[in-house]
């Protein structure tokens, strides 16, 4: 029910997106807006699911993969690619192919740095969380360092691949994002009942016949995927992702994930899309709508934060 | 039948079990006894594949625990661990049918509705079915997790300390529901137990595990008396007998 009411705010959401305030030419305004709505909820879709997946394996709802820090981790790995390679030998590459490569090379160093966090030991929460704003400091301290030592004119590329916005969706990264994202989507939707078993704990879901292990390094498989593609797109964001999981699970009022995630998607959608619009058309783009959103998310993160421990 | 060859795990330089080697009958109530600390908890989550050993290995019907795969295991044994928090907000009925989880792979059929329902009305918890589990008292949900391991229809079920959150009546009526188990659907139930006197009463066997060892393998009346009971806790304890079963007292 909930879901239903949820998909005609985003379909409002695109369409206002799509429509208002066109002047001119149709033929040019169409394809132009499509392409950026298409990043807009590839992106929501990305940072949502990412989100709800690692709050099931974590077992939490407060940490995401951006306060633990991953994006950090995507920045530093984009610093290091110019900071070795140089600009010059980057741009022959093909974006695609330098995308693909980065993101598997996010894989690979986020799953070392999960399985290392999460499944090698028995860890107590408080700790794994220390130890991810510890990793995503130093990955961001680390970025920092490589930044100051680098060319002023290799500085200024990299800045232009790092502070991407909502406003310059990479328009070349949308056709392979959107493939993954759809190969992603794939798994997770052949996953729904056994991530139900595994939110229930560790334990319970060994005991219920969960390949624990395999399915766990899976899931954290598809979150840095998915981390990559929103941070390729626009940049880091830190609390999008745990306002809208926080705000689905409220809203459905279950836990189960045949639920919970498209409702989180849709959440995304409509912040997203929706405050897009009301940003172009009502402000002007006075301001940028990654700062409302942080802000609101920030404040989502503290009130969370509170109510865990008052209880 | 559950057999256990030279299990051991040592975290760093502690052992907690130390070459244990077991056999757990194919029926009855097999009770894990002794104190703090012996290993009894970590020796039950090995035999359950939640903790993987640091040397040995465990048979579950010639079946390698570690090799043999989740799902085909979960239909021949299950576990229930103490303090269960978790996490989602759930019905007693939605947590039962997780339970058959093993044999609807999430589609439950007619015949797992059956299994729920039984094991619902099993441990008297139909008028609870659509009560949420946080809103339950610590027995009401200690049962609701029972509940779920039995609708599990698993040969072999371990319990780690069942009778942790009851008080006296419910303690006493869950020993009676796990009798009842064993006997009415045969099969082997293992459980960690703190009180003595629950496994005199109710065990058909019995295993006493001191510092990761196992110290004692046998029936009620091998453990209850004085002199074997002081060498496991360390402690003096009194066996008496009331109405044909011996009893320990160690309040004096």
């Amino acid at each position: 029910m909930a879901l239903v009411v949820l998909a005609f705010g985003a379909i409002a959401a695109a369409l206002a997106f799509m429509t208002i305030g066109v002047k001119g030419n149709w033929d040019f305004v169409l394809p132009f807006r499509s392409a950026k709505l298409l990043g807009l909820v590839l992106v929501a879709y990305a940072v949502a699911t990412a989100t709800v997946l690692f709050q099931t394996v974590t077992q939490n709802r407060i940490l995401t993969p951006a306060v633990m820090g991953f994006d950090s981790l995507y920045v530093a790995l984009q610093t290091a690619l110019v900071f070795f390679l140089g600009t010059r030998d980057l741009a022959s590459v093909d974006m695609r192919l330098r995308f693909v490569l980065e993101t598997l090379l996010m894989v690979g160093m986020s799953m070392a740095l999960f399985y290392w966090l999460f499944l090698s030991r028995q860890r107590s929460l408080h700790l794994v969380v220390l130890a991810g704003v510890v990793c995503g400091v130093f990955f961001r301290s680390l970025a920092h360092m490589m930044q100051r030592i680098l060319d002023p004119n290799e500085f200024i590329a990299l800045q232009d691949m790092l502070f991407a916005s909502f406003n310059s969706i990479d328009q070349q990264l949308l056709a392979v994002s959107a493939v993954i994202v759809l190969a992603t989507a794939f798994v997770s939707r052949r996953l729904l009942t056994k991530l139900d078993v595994l939110a229930l704990g560790r334990d319970v879901a060994i005991n219920l016949g969960i390949d624990y292990q395999r399915v766990v390094l899976l899931l954290f498989a598809m979150i840095a995927v998915l981390v990559s593609v929103s941070t390729a797109l626009v940049g880091p964001i830190t609390f999008f992702g745990l306002l809208v999981a926080n705000l689905a699970y409220q809203a459905v009022g279950t836990d189960r994930h045949k639920y919970t995630l498209p409702a989180a998607t849709l959440l995304a959608i409509i912040a997203l899309v929706g405050g897009q619009t009301v940003l172009e058309r009502v402000f002007g783009f006075d301001t940028a709508l990654s700062i409302i959103i942080e802000f609101t998310g920030g404040i989502a993160f503290m009130l969370l934060l509170y109510r865990n421990l008052r209880r | 039948m559950i057999d256990i060859h030279n299990l051991t795990k040592t975290y760093d330089d502690a052992t907690v079990v130390d070459d244990v080697s077991l056999s757990l009958p194919e029926s009855g109530i097999t009770a894990i006894v002794g104190p703090n600390g012996a290993g009894k908890s970590t020796l039950l989550s090995m035999i359950a594949r939640l903790i993987a050993p640091t040397s040995g290995r465990v048979l579950v019907d010639g079946l390698d625990v570690q090799e043999t795969p989740g799902a085909v295991l979960a239909k021949r044994l299950a576990i229930l661990k103490q303090n269960n928090q978790v996490g989602m907000r759930l019905t007693v009925s939605e947590l039962v049918a997780f339970g058959r989880f093993p044999h609807s792979g999430g589609r439950p059929t007619v015949e797992d509705e059956r299994h729920i329902g039984e094991a619902i009305s099993y441990l008297g918890l139909d008028a609870l079915r659509g009560r949420f589990l946080d809103e339950l008292s610590g027995g009401q949900r200690q049962r609701a997790f029972v509940a779920m391991v039995l609708a599990q229809d698993t040969k072999y079920v371990l319990l780690d300390e069942p009778l942790n959150s009851l008080d006296m009546k419910h303690a006493a009526a869950m020993m009676k529901l796990l009798r009842r188990t064993a006997d009415d659907l045969k099969k082997s139930i293992t459980v960690v137990i703190h009180d003595i006197n629950f496994a005199s009463i109710y065990a058909d066997h019995v295993v006493a595990m001191r510092d990761g060892r196992v110290v004692l393998q046998g029936e009620a009346g091998d453990l209850m008396q004085e002199a074997v009971l002081e060498d496991i806790y360390d402690t003096v304890v009194q066996v008496r007998e009331v109405e044909g079963h011996l009893l320990g007292l160690h309040y004096l």
